[in-house]
């Protein structure tokens, strides 16, 4: 094998192009995913069964289906009845829905998880509602909820190279480019080695974090 | 709407090669996620090290990545794959490394007791293994293997961006002869989901069966999928999380 | 008690001294430590093939910790453990004592067996199985033999109708005495009990014991108990040790030691348990 280290020297500012997509699709979808995985958890405690009951179908019908499909779907078919988002724009909204369905399974485990016992002791104290959401219940739940939240982060990192397939210029979609233009392939391994040289730190700080607050 | 004729020569042998592309990485994600899950509990420690170092790189790995670096890469290391075995290798090589974890945190879970029990009748550590550690920690993956052949069912879908001809492969041939993308999106999606319940299905089948051979009753679960640890990601606390398992 | 007449030897092992009240176990200087917490001190002691030796003493005393020694389940930090003419955790290489191989270790643990406070049946094994497995992988007999064998010793402990069953759907005693079968199904010259009753409620104490007693009066093995039952202990004992702080106080046969103990800790001890 061949391998050029003058063209990886010329891919490397379209790899720190791609890098900035990448981890700005990160970022926002990281956000939209916590705060609709949130909307997701509490419909599911709703008391109201045509809340809950239809949140519930269409979050197991997300989760149990492909990411990638869903971007195609985002890209080509909403489109035909509702607004067109750019590629960088429907991948970030497909990551951050696509993995909201996760994060809900999260807070709501985080929230079961906390001992009926906790609830009783507020009430045996007579803490109001939300003094014993405030004092009691979130700061056990949040405990339990950041470490799975972290890991979902990577495994978002890990799966937003597919939004290149709908057209971003992520870092995968600047490597695809690049090799089809100039007929070489040392940017797939640029890249590949750049998710695990960004994922193997961020797993490992997940863990630390884990062990500081899963006690 | 979608011709028969393009139904019969693309959809279905699409599903079809879906289906196996499923079958034989799950085979593959098998073999590694036991071979480099009791690689992890080695008495050696240069095995351990070298299972842990599997496992990091690859949990680290996009599929995705992996897949085009194989397809594209590879062939200039003089090892070209035919498309679908980059796509089965890929997965299987990740997920196995995702099935790792829980390999080796259900043999954890295996109380001390049961191996002391073993050395007082005299068994050697692989007779202890297989008869013992496990078929007790059998039960304990089945759940957490549900999820990951879900996941792994969903990254099959990948294969279609390295041209093998898979059902998501079909759809994006129908939208380009036809631009009818609501019907054929729509419809790749509901088979999916047909197929992550039926995967569901057939291993409650398979739970209900590991308890029963240890005289256990397996525990009521709501959901199409284990509620928690839903992904190997949030296996890796050592025993596999909530999801099911006691 | 067994120890006039020693009934029949029929053990698997091969060049095994014969029961003749020889000296069977040796400790020699054995200290064992968890952490800092010293638990056996320079232990000295022995015992005679085919005798019934009962281990007493306060919790933390170390009782616990010589039957998991000679079971292998921990290794001593200092000192040496002989059963019948071998080392358990030394082997002699080119003359001299060198840290035993597993192989070694397996070949003099053959003469061992243990039952366990928490039964440790294996839940994926039905009766029959937990007590012919071993017999079959680890002795070689072939199927027949086993459960020929394990048929018998679940007659012994009368549980011959529950043979098909999972050990999760046997009481605690039933657990118990099919550990017990387990144990003897290896044909050991020893027989470690580590608080056998200790987990059982009370009303199934009694079957457990009754079948130790039929099994000490009926057959010539070597039995090690650490117990809480001092009746039980009285019945079947050639001698009882007291312990305390990883050694032993006093020792002597079970009529001495439960009425006239020499030690003033003895006293104490039996007082606060009877």
């Amino acid at each position: 094998m061949n391998w050029d280290w003058q063209v990886v020297d010329d891919f490397m500012p379209r790899f720190w192009d791609g890098v900035l997509v990448t981890l700005q699709a990160l970022a926002i979808g990281t956000l939209i995913s916590f705060a609709l995985g949130l909307v997701w958890a509490l419909a599911q405690r709703s008391p109201l069964v045509w809340v809950r009951w239809p949140v519930t179908a269409v979050t197991e019908f997300i989760r149990n289906t492909p990411l990638l499909v869903q971007l195609f779907f985002l890209f080509y078919v909403v489109p035909n009845f509702g607004p067109s988002m750019s590629p960088l724009t429907t991948g970030i909204v497909g990551l951050g829905l696509h993995y909201s369905t996760y994060t809900a399974e999260v807070y709501r485990a985080g929230i079961e998880g906390v001992p009926a016992g906790q609830w009783e002791a507020a009430t045996a104290l007579s803490l109001s509602r939300s003094r014993t959401w405030r004092a009691v219940i979130l700061p056990q739940a949040i405990r339990r909820v950041v470490p799975p939240l972290g890991n979902y982060v990577v495994a978002m990192l890990k799966d937003s190279p597919m939004i290149a397939t709908i057209g971003a210029f992520d870092m995968l979609g600047e490597a695809q480019a690049f090799s089809n233009e100039t007929f070489t392939t040392e940017a797939l391994t640029v890249v590949g080695v750049a998710f695990i040289v960004i994922a193997y730190p961020a797993s490992l700080l997940i863990r630390a974090l884990e062990r500081r607050l899963v006690r | 709407m979608m011709s028969s004729e393009f139904f019969t020569t693309w959809f279905l042998p699409g599903i079809w090669v879906t289906i196996q592309v499923t079958v034989y990485a799950a085979a593959l994600g098998a073999v590694v996620a036991f071979g480099i899950g009791l690689a992890r509990a080695s008495q050696y420690w240069i095995v351990r090290f070298l299972a842990g170092v599997y496992f990091e790189i690859f949990r680290g790995t996009s599929a995705l990545v992996l897949m085009f670096w194989m397809f594209f890469a590879l062939p200039l290391f003089g090892w070209q794959l035919a498309p679908m075995w980059a796509g089965v290798s890929a997965l299987g090589l990740t997920y196995g490394a995702y099935g790792s974890e829980v390999v080796r945190g259900s043999l954890a879970a295996v109380s001390p007791a049961q191996k002391e029990a073993g050395i007082a009748l005299n068994f050697t550590r692989w007779q202890r293994l297989r008869l013992i550690e496990l078929p007790q920690a059998w039960p304990e993956m089945v759940p957490p293997f549900n999820n990951l052949l879900i996941e792994l069912m969903k990254g099959t879908a990948l294969v279609s961006v390295i041209t093998v001809a898979d059902m998501t492969f079909a759809g994006n041939l129908l939208r380009l002869g036809t631009n009818e993308t609501t019907p054929v999106y729509t419809l790749l999606l509901v088979l999916y989901f047909v197929l992550a319940f039926l995967i569901t299905r057939g291993m409650r089948v398979l739970e209900r069966k590991a308890k029963a051979g240890i005289g256990q009753q397996p525990e009521k679960r709501g959901g199409i999928t284990a509620k928690t640890g839903a992904r190997g990601e949030s296996l890796q606390a050592g025993a596999p999380s909530a999801g099911g398992v006691r | 008690m067994s120890a006039d007449t020693p009934v029949k030897n029929d053990h698997d092992g091969n060049d095994n001294p014969p029961v003749d009240g020889s000296e069977l176990i040796r400790f020699d200087k054995v200290t064992k430590r968890f952490g800092s917490n010293t638990v056996l001190d320079e232990l000295d002691f022995s015992v005679a093939s085919g005798k019934h030796v009962t281990l007493i003493g306060p919790s933390g005393s170390g009782k616990t910790t010589i039957l998991r020694l000679l079971m292998t389940l921990v290794k001593p930090d200092e000192g040496t453990i002989k059963v019948g003419d071998n080392y358990l955790f030394h082997e002699r290489r080119n003359g001299h004592l060198a840290p035993a191989g597993e192989k070694h270790i397996r070949e003099v643990r053959k003469n061992i067996g243990m039952v366990f406070q928490q039964f440790n049946l294996f839940p994926n094994m039905k009766v029959l199985r937990n007590i012919t497995e071993a017999p079959v992988t680890v002795l070689g007999l072939s199927k027949d033999e086993a459960e020929q064998r394990a048929r018998e010793l679940l007659e012994l402990v009368g549980l011959t109708e529950h043979l098909d069953k999972y050990p999760t759907q046997l009481s605690g005693g039933q657990q118990q005495r099919v550990a017990i079968a387990r144990a003897l199904a290896m044909r050991p010259q020893v027989l470690l009990l580590d608080e056998v009753t200790s987990a059982l409620d009370p009303e199934l104490v009694a079957g457990v014991l009754d079948v130790l007693r039929d099994i000490a009066r009926t057959t010539d093995i070597t039995m090690l108990c650490v117990t809480h039952e001092m009746n039980f202990a009285r019945d079947i004992s050639d001698q009882v040790l007291m312990f305390d702080s990883g050694r032993v106080i006093e020792s002597g046969p079970p009529e001495k030691i439960f009425s006239e103990p020499e030690q003033d800790r003895t006293r104490e001890f039996l007082s606060a348990i009877l």
